[in-house]
């Protein structure tokens, strides 16, 4: 990547984190720790990696975009700002999120524009994301799949279910990037139930396993257009930080689910500019 | 009194039906988990491998699984055991299916105590209850084989959730070669003093109990429900003013399916006496399906039984 070009892109970085916090702290709810962790890796995808674009609802070249599903819902923000930043929907729709008769709901449902299919109820995200991926196969569609997962969802056992599957099916136009900034809402989650050694059981499950820095642009951009690539489903394993970007956030699991109050958004994006 | 010596599979049915759907819709696709020769989804396999998938024995990656392939244009049924299809992947129909309105069709064969000497943890007694209360959810439950192939070919035709529930046990031919889906209910038989609404396995012994009950000096009318969401008030309200009992009878818990269903409807337009013949609040056990139909009072007999009794006690 260019040096202009990844300069721009951390640009849409920072300004999508200050649409998180802002957005989360208007609907006084809503989950600003794991949006943050996630915000580079959705951002360089919606930015650079996925074919897809938002004016092409109607046309012909709506077939071949690529797929996206946020497996961990509740980074909804992150997503909203991604989503509204590349033209899904007016940007001032993010001041309606989490409010009544408003689109953008908690967790995204599919009558969102961009959105694929309705998650919230973690450890589904995988398994959607392979019957899409099935489907593509089915239609000879070349487009490809990518599903973001949280580390603390993989406790869930359907996941391991889904993570069976695409192997089998040898479903490489998928790719699962796994948000992995060890903390779930209880504490972290090697201390609650440990998921390690990770990249040994994904590959033994017969996965390319790819292990990268979750905020490094470059790196984030490289996995994900390599994995296009792949013989086999990848999964990017992506060390991240929770609260990404903004100091007393960081490594907070307080921060999983708490909206920051006039203070501490004003800090926050004090930070951010 | 019904044919009892010609029994087909209605399961069979459910095989050959998804086989004439694929036919006509290409973005038909079929999914199992690891029971497709019980359900009989391996006779779409046979025909149609490449839209087939075996998802194993993991119901929940299944359910979801569909819910990705439906949110693409695909039309999958997914199939297994009622208990499992509905309890299993509750979850995943509830959050990814029905919340999505994506247009996942599941089938729960094995519905109800009839799946006999397994017993009670494969006994599905309240799936239909699970599934009606979903939003977006259509509820179809098929009295024979050709009732089946009907509500497969229906479910095929509406763009949203359906759940259909098939029985185990060979059932007798209830309908015609040129019956199409009674979606809004269908008067079986008409009757002026006891109402009896119900569907699937049941149906045949209700008609058989009214011939018993007829000789009695009982006249009932039988009304055939398949389609126990969107509910069809209409059939139920006709008449209510001059009904003095209403009798549901279903091989499911009499709470929150059928009975349950036609009890709301009643109570909110035209309060009547219900009597709700079904399970009472037990788990099933195992046992023949004829000998434990016997037990829970779901054969003719029985049903004819409870009625009058009911009646003299009114």
């Amino acid at each position: 990547m260019e040096k202009q070009e990844l300069e721009t892109l951390k640009e849409i970085c920072r300004y999508n984190r200050c649409n998180v916090v802002k957005t989360i702290h208007n609907a006084k709810s809503g989950h600003p720790g794991g949006s943050l962790s996630g915000l580079d890796i959705m951002t360089v995808l919606y930015e650079k990696v996925m074919v897809n674009d938002p004016k092409w609802d109607k046309s012909e070249n709506f077939k071949n975009r690529d797929r996206f599903v946020l497996s961990k819902g509740h980074a909804s923000p992150g997503y909203y700002s991604v989503l509204a930043k590349r033209g899904y929907f007016p940007e001032e729709e993010l001041q309606g999120f989490r409010q009544i008769n408003r689109l953008l709901q908690g967790h995204p449902n599919n009558h969102i524009p961009g959105v694929e299919v309705p998650t919230g109820s973690l450890g589904q995200g995988v398994s959607m994301a392979c019957g899409i991926a099935m489907a593509l196969k089915l239609d000879k569609n070349p487009a490809h799949v990518f599903v973001l997962t949280g580390d603390g969802e993989l406790q869930e056992g359907s996941c391991w279910e889904a993570f069976m599957h695409a192997p089998h099916r040898k479903l490489n136009n998928l790719t699962v990037i796994i948000d992995r900034n060890n903390l779930q809402i209880d504490g972290s989650v090697d201390t609650i139930k440990d998921l390690e050694p990770l990249d040994k059981k994904l590959e033994a499950f017969n996965w390319n396993v790819v292990k990268i820095d979750g905020h490094n642009v470059e790196e984030i951009y490289n996995a994900l257009t390599e994995s296009k690539k792949s013989d086999k489903p990848t999964a990017i394993i992506a060390k991240t930080v929770k609260g990404k970007g903004v100091s007393f956030m960081e490594n907070q699991c307080g921060w999983h689910g708490k909206s920051p109050n006039d203070d501490e958004c004003k800090k926050a994006l004090e930070e951010l500019q | 009194m019904i044919d009892r010596n010609n029994n087909k599979s209605i399961r069979a049915a459910y095989g050959n039906a998804l086989v004439k759907v694929g036919k006509e819709n290409e973005n038909v696709v079929v999914l199992d988990a690891d029971v497709a020769k019980s359900t009989m989804s391996i006779t779409f396999q046979k025909e149609y491998p490449e839209r087939f998938f075996d998802m194993g024995i993991a119901e929940q990656d299944m359910i979801a699984t569909a819910a990705g392939l439906a949110s693409q244009g695909k039309i999958p049924f997914a199939s297994t055991f009622a208990v499992f299809a509905t309890g299993r992947t509750y979850d995943q129909i509830r959050n990814g299916v029905c919340y999505g309105n994506l247009n996942v069709k599941v089938v729960g064969t094995h519905g109800g105590i009839t799946v006999g000497e397994d017993g009670a943890s494969h006994h599905a007694l309240e799936d239909v209850s699970l599934m009606r209360g979903l939003p977006n959810m259509t509820v179809i439950v098929p009295a024979d084989c050709k009732e089946c192939e009907e509500a497969v070919k229906y479910a095929a035709q509406i763009d949203g959730p359906v759940y259909i529930r098939v029985a185990r046990s060979n059932v007798p031919d209830v309908f015609g070669e040129d019956y199409k889906l009674a979606v809004n209910g269908q008067v079986m038989r008409e009757g002026k003093d006891v109402t009896i609404i119900t569907n699937g396995e049941t149906l045949v012994e209700v008609l058989d109990a009214a011939e018993i009950l007829a000789n009695k000096g009982i006249d009932a009318k039988v009304i055939n429900m398949p389609v126990v969401k969107p509910l069809n008030n209409d059939i139920i309200l006709k008449d209510a003013d001059s009904t003095k009992l209403y009798v549901t009878v279903e091989n499911h818990s009499i709470i929150g399916g059928l009975g349950s269903a036609v009890c709301e409807v009643l109570s909110e337009n035209s309060p009547t006496k219900v009597l709700r013949i079904g399970t009472n609040d037990v788990f099933g056990q195992s046992g023949t399906a004829k000998s434990l139909l016997e037990f829970y009072g779901l054969t003719a007999e029985k049903i004819a039984e409870r009625i009058a009794e009911k009646m003299e006690n009114l």
